[in-house]
């Protein structure tokens, strides 16, 4: 059963009415995986994340998590959820909240009290475990409910914008816990569009536009740079044209920006250019941050 | 049992929220209040009462109280209903606990049986209370007490579970509202088929007969009129003719078995039917 990825989708579609929710969605998630699923608002990430969990139904298409068809109650055994909209009910304490999702996810009714210890500790609630949710701030309900995510021992845990309401030290503490998870081999799928925060702890990820995945892979896939800067002088009129087999080519002041060109071929492209009579002072690749990509990916380039 | 978690997540959440707390205690004042009024029935023109006097005005006084008792039983029931399941899915709490391994009707169930377990934690103690009060002062017990609370926490079941029907798809408002005005439906609904009987009008009394079936509510509050009357006021009543059928609080006869069925059948239906929609509705 652990051979199984943690997650894979088919042609996951999912249609509110005439809104096109989710078009086909198709990935794989590997167990251990720290995946992080990114979109513009509207995207489709908490559709994607309510199909997966059973709340809602798709349209058309299948999906597994952890080796069990959605929907299913067996699917649902292993796995810890911080919705997007986070509400714990304002009229039990922290360790109730807690002691309720022990009981519902089934954990070993010896292993509560440790458990919920041990959720309220990681959180930095240890001090709030007795005070009523209905008193918290939305920062403490979002860490209570990251609380509530982490217990029973899931195997994927599902975040859906975990730091919304967090500030600095908080979206640093979120971090913190997901490489703990990450060390402890649990699949983390991180729906966000705050993109440091994917770049900094993701290991995989997926960029979701208007309901599709335009583009998936690891960072490294994903930012890997086929643009080439360099600074030329002297290089006659009209012998730019002479580089379109290398890649597209673009100016910026003293600066020829080629892209698409295969890393391979800058030796060749250098050559070529001093052949035209260019004297190259620099030559360096562009590297793209998650934030450039990101906005390239959703204008469509 | 995640059945029974929920129910006691249910319970808990109606005891700790203040509505509860409220209605206990203004339950109380009245109670105290129709204990001291009974107290002050003795005479009558200046003379002491006989028995008979007695126990007519006071079997009387109690069907008033007991039609206190069921309204309110009734709308505290439509209270917890109604925000039940729409509260949680608008607020969000639904969504952490349905994403656990816990099926949709478990989480319906639970709830139901929650507000259940309120309405009898409300409903046994005050009501035996009064009774108990009332026994203490004039010496007088209904006939069918038992009857009388059981036909009242059936009153409420049935509106309580077209309540949380309601709760799977409508606003916590908007289902109270429309809830409570079918219950008021019902109550005229009885009128009119009492007005039928007493005026031979065939239409009228279909009238009655429909809305006895469709919402079984004023079918159950005239079960616990009838276990209010004593044997002596029924049959001086229906010596009288059948005048008396358009009185919403009087009852010659209880339910008969075919209408408990009836009844049984519905609370079934639409706690199906509340299951049903539930787990077709998207959250």
């Amino acid at each position: 059963m652990i051979d199984t990825p943690a997650i894979v989708t088919r042609d996951l579609a999912k249609r509110y009415g005439a809104l096109q929710a989710l078009a086909g969605l198709n990935m794989t998630i590997p167990r251990g995986a720290i995946f992080g699923f990114l979109g513009p608002n509207g995207a489709g990430k908490t559709t994607s994340v309510k199909l997966l969990l059973g709340l809602a139904r798709p349209t058309s298409g299948s999906a597994e998590i952890l080796g069990q068809p959605i929907g299913e109650r067996a699917s649902r055994r292993r796995v810890g959820y911080l919705p997007e909209l986070f509400r714990y009910q304002p009229w039990l304490t922290a360790r109730e909240v807690l002691l309720l999702h022990c009981e519902l996810a089934g954990v070993d009714r010896a292993a509560w009290s440790r458990e919920i210890e041990d959720a309220l500790a990681v959180v930095g609630l240890q001090d709030r475990g007795s005070s009523r949710v209905g008193t918290f701030s939305k920062g403490m309900q979002q860490r209570l409910g990251l609380g509530v995510a982490l217990l029973g021992d899931p195997e994927l845990v599902l975040l859906d914008e975990p730091t919304s309401a967090l500030d600095p030290v908080g979206r640093h503490d979120v971090r913190e816990i997901i490489r703990g998870l990450r060390d402890r081999g649990v699949t983390v799928f991180l729906n966000s569009h705050l993109l440091s925060e994917v770049e900094q702890v993701c290991d995989r990820v997926a960029v979701v536009d208007r309901g599709k995945v335009i583009a998936e892979g690891t960072l490294d896939e994903l930012l890997r740079s086929d643009t080439v800067r360099m600074r030329v002088s002297g290089l006659p009129r009209g012998a730019k044209d002479q580089l379109a087999p290398f890649g597209a080519i673009d100016e910026d002041g003293d600066w020829l920006v080629v892209r698409g060109v295969d890393a391979d071929r800058v030796p060749d492209l250098v050559a070529h250019v001093v052949g035209l009579g260019g004297r190259v002072h620099a030559v360096e690749p562009r590297h793209e941050t998650l934030e450039d990509r990101f906005l390239r990916l959703l204008s469509g380039d | 049992m995640l059945v029974l978690l929920i129910a006691r997540l249910t319970v808990l959440e109606l005891l700790r929220r203040r509505l509860f707390l409220v209605l206990i205690g203004l339950t109380l004042i009245v109670v105290a209040l129709t204990s001291w009024g009974i107290a002050q029935v003795t005479t009558v023109g200046g003379r002491p009462m006989t028995r008979v006097e007695q126990v007519t005005v006071v079997s009387q006084l109690l069907i008033l109280v007991g039609f206190m008792f069921s309204f309110t039983l009734s709308f505290s029931a439509v209270f917890a209903g109604a925000p039940s399941l729409s509260g949680d899915l608008e607020s969000g709490t639904a969504l952490a606990i349905l994403a656990r391994p816990i099926s949709r009707a478990e989480f319906v169930i639970g709830k139901w049986l929650g507000v259940i377990a309120t309405i009898l934690i409300y409903a046994l103690p005050t009501t035996a209370l009064q009774l108990f009060l009332v026994d203490r002062i004039v010496q007088y017990v209904p006939p069918h007490p038992f009857e009388f609370v059981g036909f009242m926490v059936i009153e409420g079941i049935v509106v309580l579970t077209l309540a949380l029907a309601l709760s799977t798809r409508l606003a916590g408002m908007v289902g109270g509202v429309v809830a409570l005005i079918l219950w008021g439906v019902a109550w005229i609904g009885g009128i009119v088929g009492g007005v039928g009987l007493v005026l031979n009008n065939a239409t009228a009394t279909h009238i009655g007969t429909a809305t006895r079936l469709i919402l079984p509510t004023d079918g159950m509050w005239r079960g616990a009129v009838w276990a209010l009357e004593p044997a002596t006021i029924i049959a001086a009543i229906r010596a009288s003719g059948p005048a008396a059928a358009g009185n919403p609080f009087f009852a010659s006869e209880p339910p008969d078995a075919l209408y408990l069925a009836w009844t049984a059948a519905w609370i079934v239906a639409f706690l199906g039917l509340a299951i049903w929609s539930f787990q077709q509705r998207e959250i």
